[in-house]
């Protein structure tokens, strides 16, 4: 479980985050939806420590993250995965390097065994044949799959995903949100998604955190979305939605 | 944004640079890759440089000693010294201040703006220290190393253009070359080459690292860390220059 309290954080004079507080399950997907520039990613990156927070609390089950010195949080960061936007894989090195660099970095694996581990997470994420390749070689559902088969590598408790599906067609966001979704209760992990495509939400919120102009307007399940009045979020949900069926739900907005 | 922040976020960089590596033998691993990319893939261009300002070197010499009062081994000499004091360290890290320079901005630059740099944080990995780091051991490792080569090379140039043009024999040179030899001048540029190959490499890693925004501004970071690795090298050659030869 990840607990976010009174959460600030500007940059010069923009205050982008205003005291957030919101509580992320564990075993759970948690989706921060909300319009691009409303603070999501400052929020995901903040709870990452990506961001130094200018006030208040990121506990990650019970240990304050953001209290932590440079040396307990690199060990805290082991226990976190994370998918980037664009998928940050390192240009230079084959997708099984890719994966198998964590285990490089953090393990005493032999080469056999940490390929072997590497060969399990790409099974995982339905990568095959593709051990040699680099990523400018492979397709952007690919990346992001790769992406996915690093960042639960070391097994983390954590899994942190920055707008998974952006970029891609579809059906592959389809994948990647299921396979977000199962690997999510295969582990426990608690995992938190950034998102503003509504079809993420309907296939794999449990829980949804509506971002508005750096607050937390609204939470709740992806069920209870549809029955509640707040108007910025149901705005959002009409504009974001290609889904003809949200749009008659919402039709009256 | 002012001198001394720059100056005050350089050295705050320096100091996550030099922490304690995660793992020795990937630092070593990565530092014999920069090897090969900051190091022996320079040879060629400092080959090339070197034998044709070896060249010239001699021939100006010679026409502006064409004097019958003035030994013809004075070329040699004036070689020798042009290319041990001044251009097989300062010319040539200029040089790798354009080549590796802006790689090495570039390199770092792209990482960032393509969040590979985030990607290592947030694995735990000290980013700063395993991207810069095996770059500075690489280069300052093997700039002393192009810097003897790039001195035999020019040395050699300068006498395959002396007997060419036919201004000085091959026994005059090689006595020129000889003739009152300071053994502390290869010193004094070794040690100024190692400190060119610190500043060309953290400079640069300093404008990748901190390179925000796209495509753009890596290129621009990439031209910021060339000029300013350049004016420092020339305000560091000045500064050695009095503390090692006055």
């Amino acid at each position: 479980m990840i607990e976010v309290k009174n959460l600030s954080k500007s940059f010069s004079t923009a205050q982008v985050l205003k005291k957030v507080n919101v509580i992320f399950e564990k075993g759970k997907t948690n989706l921060i939806i909300g319009q691009s520039g409303s603070g999501k990613t400052v929020l995901l990156k903040s709870i990452v420590g990506l961001h130094e927070v200018d006030e208040g609390k990121i506990v990650y089950d019970n240990v304050v993250f953001n209290e932590l010195n440079f040396k307990e949080k690199k060990e805290m960061r082991k226990q976190i995965g994370m998918l980037f936007q664009g998928g940050a894989l390192f240009d230079s090195a084959t997708v099984e390097e890719n994966v198998m660099y964590p285990l490089d970095m953090f393990t005493e694996m032999t080469k056999s065994q940490k390929r072997d581990r590497a060969n399990e997470c790409l099974k995982r994420v339905n990568i095959i044949n593709a051990n040699n390749l680099y990523p400018a070689e492979i397709s952007g559902g690919m990346k992001k799959r790769v992406a996915i088969a690093r960042a639960i590598a070391l097994n983390p408790k954590y899994l942190f995903c920055d707008e998974p599906n952006s970029g891609l067609d579809p059906q592959t966001a389809i994948v990647i949100d299921d396979l977000i979704k199962e690997i999510t209760e295969e582990y426990n992990m608690t995992t938190i998604v950034n998102t503003h495509d509504m079809n993420s939400v309907m296939e794999i919120g449990d829980k949804v955190v509506f971002i508005y102009k750096g607050e937390k307007w609204w939470e709740g399940s992806k069920d209870e979305i549809f029955e509640t009045n707040n108007e910025e979020l149901n705005k959002f949900i009409f504009a974001s939605s290609l889904s003809q069926e949200i749009r008659k739900l919402k039709g009256n907005i | 944004m002012g001198l001394f922040y720059h100056i005050g976020r350089y050295f705050i960089l320096l100091f996550r640079v030099f922490a304690k590596p995660e793992k020795f033998s990937i630092y070593y691993r990565e530092t014999l890759k920069e090897v090969q990319k900051l190091g022996i893939n320079s040879m060629g261009i400092v080959v090339i440089i070197s034998v044709f300002m070896g060249a010239v070197i001699t021939i100006q010499t010679a026409y502006n000693t064409e004097n019958p009062l003035l030994p013809t081994y004075l070329i040699g000499l004036g070689t020798r010294d042009s290319m041990i004091l001044e251009f097989s360290s300062t010319i040539v890290a200029l040089i790798l201040a354009g080549k590796i320079g802006s790689n090495i901005a570039s390199e770092i630059g792209t990482m960032r703006v393509t969040e590979q740099i985030d990607a290592l944080e947030i694995m735990g990995v000290n980013s700063a220290s395993y991207l810069i780091l095996p770059k500075i051991l690489a280069s300052v490792f093997f700039a002393p190393l192009l810097c003897i080569f790039s001195m035999f090379v020019g040395i050699t140039g300068g006498w395959l253009a002396g007997i060419s043009v036919g201004v000085v024999t091959t026994e005059n040179y090689v006595y020129g070359i000889q003739y009152a030899f300071i053994p502390f001048y290869i010193t004094y540029s070794l040690i100024k080459i190692i400190v060119f190959a610190f500043l060309i490499t953290t400079i640069s890693a300093y404008h990748g690292y901190y390179a925000t925004g796209g495509s753009l501004e890596v290129g621009r970071s990439s031209t910021k860390a060339v000029v300013h690795s350049s004016i420092f090298i020339l305000l560091f050659n000045l500064i050695l220059t009095q503390l090692l030869l006055s």
